[in-house]
């Protein structure tokens, strides 16, 4: 665990650059880490990162596109479309979410 | 009298009522078992039925006959869990009354839930081995294969044995070798992880294990839709097959849905140390029903009934007892050739290299190809039967240990 700076703030990140605090995470610093990885956020995108962050204290883990199509009403063919290759990744980093587990 | 309802004789739901029924008085409380059948399958062995190993009669046992004395067994259909009321409505009508309900339904394969996997070239051209209808119509096709395109493709995690697809490549690849069609087959491994396991040390190994034996790897590979000849990904990659061989979506039983118990694949969510569904008192979930971060696996279903029976029990006689499940999880894996290699971790750490289950001294090499893991393996089928689920003493550790481990150098730093 290491700490970067972005945007001005101090973070808290893992080594791939997925924020490790929770509460370092806030909407402002959502548009500028999709626009470390190419991606500029629409309401669409931004329902679906919300999604991931309302999911995420209760559960303790990062919803997988499964999840987010089937409980947050999101098909998954529409997260490929918003957020390109590997939407699971990149939105878990975008909503400074660890990364998804991938399951065991 | 109590009531301890068990939905699920399977291999969770058969231990922790043999478990329990040795732990409590029987003048104090009933035990009931409710499955939709009476034929106990040995699932680990579904593996072997497609290379024509095991068949129907190797596999299946009468249900009721692993049940100790004193346990009730009703077959019927599951379709309502009234939390609010302690009563379970099977289909015709019957209702149960529960003290203690234990969920145990585990998880199938639901090839339903991807758009056309079921089209007219289901059970000829496109097959699924977690079944025993779909492993041996598997069996028929790769007796008529000539060679050609195989993609294996697993549709989503989790899946119950996580390794299972992976061994059944390993296998594929050995039978093909010995019926000299390998040379004119195209192997493909298509998996949605972004390698060949989730962990990084065993990923790493059973990767290059693929490789090695010249098995393609299309990681990230999610399935939108399969048609007569090809798999289709989210993100537009087609893979074309002469065969395709699928893990479908594993997903709990949809009763628990309806009950308003399960997650987005009908899992229970539950406190993963003491396996209590969330947000109920007297309701636990066990094996391959319970969405716990750890492999569904036969040995974790062992080991979770195990706690949770003594937990319950001490519970029950006013000791203090909470289940502590670390998410032991420990896993054979045939590489083919008639070797196998062993994968132990829990929550907290992935497979390492070493010996099972003495450290140092095995005999079991953990994560190492060797021919007394495969004997091993093949040994766990007369284990089952006649240890497992009759609840006698097994010689291995229901908590994971460190010792006799090491972390790989480039791994550790
Ligand atoms: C191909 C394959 C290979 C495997 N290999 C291994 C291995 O090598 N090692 C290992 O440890 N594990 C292995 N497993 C996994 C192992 O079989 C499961 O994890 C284990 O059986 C889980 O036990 P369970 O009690 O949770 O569920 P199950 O044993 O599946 O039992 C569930 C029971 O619930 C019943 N049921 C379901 N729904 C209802 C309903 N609505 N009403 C009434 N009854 C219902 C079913 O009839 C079944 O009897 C393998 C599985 C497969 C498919």
């Amino acid at each position: 665990m290491s700490v970067a700076t972005i945007a001005g703030h101090q973070l808290h990140v893992d080594g791939e650059g997925f924020l490790t605090e929770y509460d370092e995470w806030d909407e402002a610093l959502a548009d500028e880490l999709a626009a470390r990885i190419g991606i500029t956020l629409t309401d669409r995108h931004r329902a679906a990162i919300r999604f991931l962050r309302n999911d995420f204290p209760a559960r303790g883990e990062t919803a997988t596109l499964r999840r987010v199509a089937v409980v947050g009403g999101i098909p998954v063919k529409e997260l490929f479309e918003l957020f390109g290759a590997k939407p699971a990744k990149k939105m878990a980093y975008i909503a400074g979410l660890p990364k998804p587990r991938g399951c065991v | 009298m109590g009531q301890v309802v068990i939905l699920g004789g399977g291999t969770a739901g058969t231990i922790a009522a043999n478990r329990l029924r040795r732990r409590l008085d029987r003048d104090e409380w009933h035990i009931t078992v409710v499955d939709a059948d009476d034929e106990h399958l040995y699932q680990p062995g579904l593996l072997m039925v497609p290379f024509g190993e095991y068949q129907r009669p190797d596999l299946v046992r009468p249900r009721h006959r692993y049940l100790a004395s004193g346990v009730r067994l009703v077959r019927g259909q599951v379709e309502l869990v009234k939390p609010a009321d302690n009563l379970v409505r099977l289909a015709g009508g019957e209702l149960l009354h529960y003290t203690y309900l234990v969920i145990a339904t585990g998880t199938t394969p639901r090839p339903d839930q991807t758009p056309g996997l079921l089209g007219p070239q289901w059970g000829d051209t496109a097959h699924e081995f977690y079944t025993l209808d779909g492993a041996e119509r598997l069996a028929g096709a790769l007796q008529r294969f000539g060679g050609g395109r195989v993609v294996i493709d697993v549709v989503d995690m989790p899946i119950k044995c996580p390794v299972a697809p992976l061994e059944f490549a390993f296998l594929l690849d050995a039978h093909l070798r010995r019926r000299g069609l390998r040379g004119r087959t195209e192997l493909t491994y298509a998996t949605p992880l972004p390698g060949a396991f989730t962990r990084p040390v065993a990923s790493q190994l059973l990767g290059s294990m693929l490789t090695d034996r010249n098995i393609i790897v299309e990681p990230d590979f999610m399935a939108e839709q399969v048609t007569g000849d090809g798999i289709v990904s989210y993100d537009g990659r087609r893979l074309g097959y002469d065969l395709l061989v699928t893990v479908p979506l594993n997903m709990g039983a949809d009763y628990v849905a309806d009950s308003g118990l399960g997650d987005e694949l009908n899992h229970v969510p539950v406190d993963r140390h003491t396996l209590q569904a969330a947000g109920y008192e007297n309701i636990f979930a066990l094996g391959d029903a319970n969405d716990v971060p750890t492999s569904k696996a036969g040995s974790v279903a062992h080991v979770e009934a195990e706690l949770f029976a003594d937990a319950l029990a001490a519970r029950l006689h006013g000791r203090p007892a909470e289940a502590d499940f670390d998410g032991h999880a420990n896993c054979f894996v045939e590489c083919g050739d008639g070797r196998a290699l062993l994968l132990d971790f829990n929550y907290d750490t992935e497979p390492l290299p070493g010996s099972y289950p003495v450290p140092g001294l095995g005999p079991f090499r953990l994560l190492r190809p060797t021919r007394l893991n495969h004997w091993g393996k093949h040994a766990f089928r007369w284990m089952y039967w006649h240890a497992l689920l009759p609840d006698r003493p097994l010689p291995l550790p229901a908590r994971m240990s460190k010792a006799g481990k090491h972390v790989p150098q480039e791994v550790a730093s």
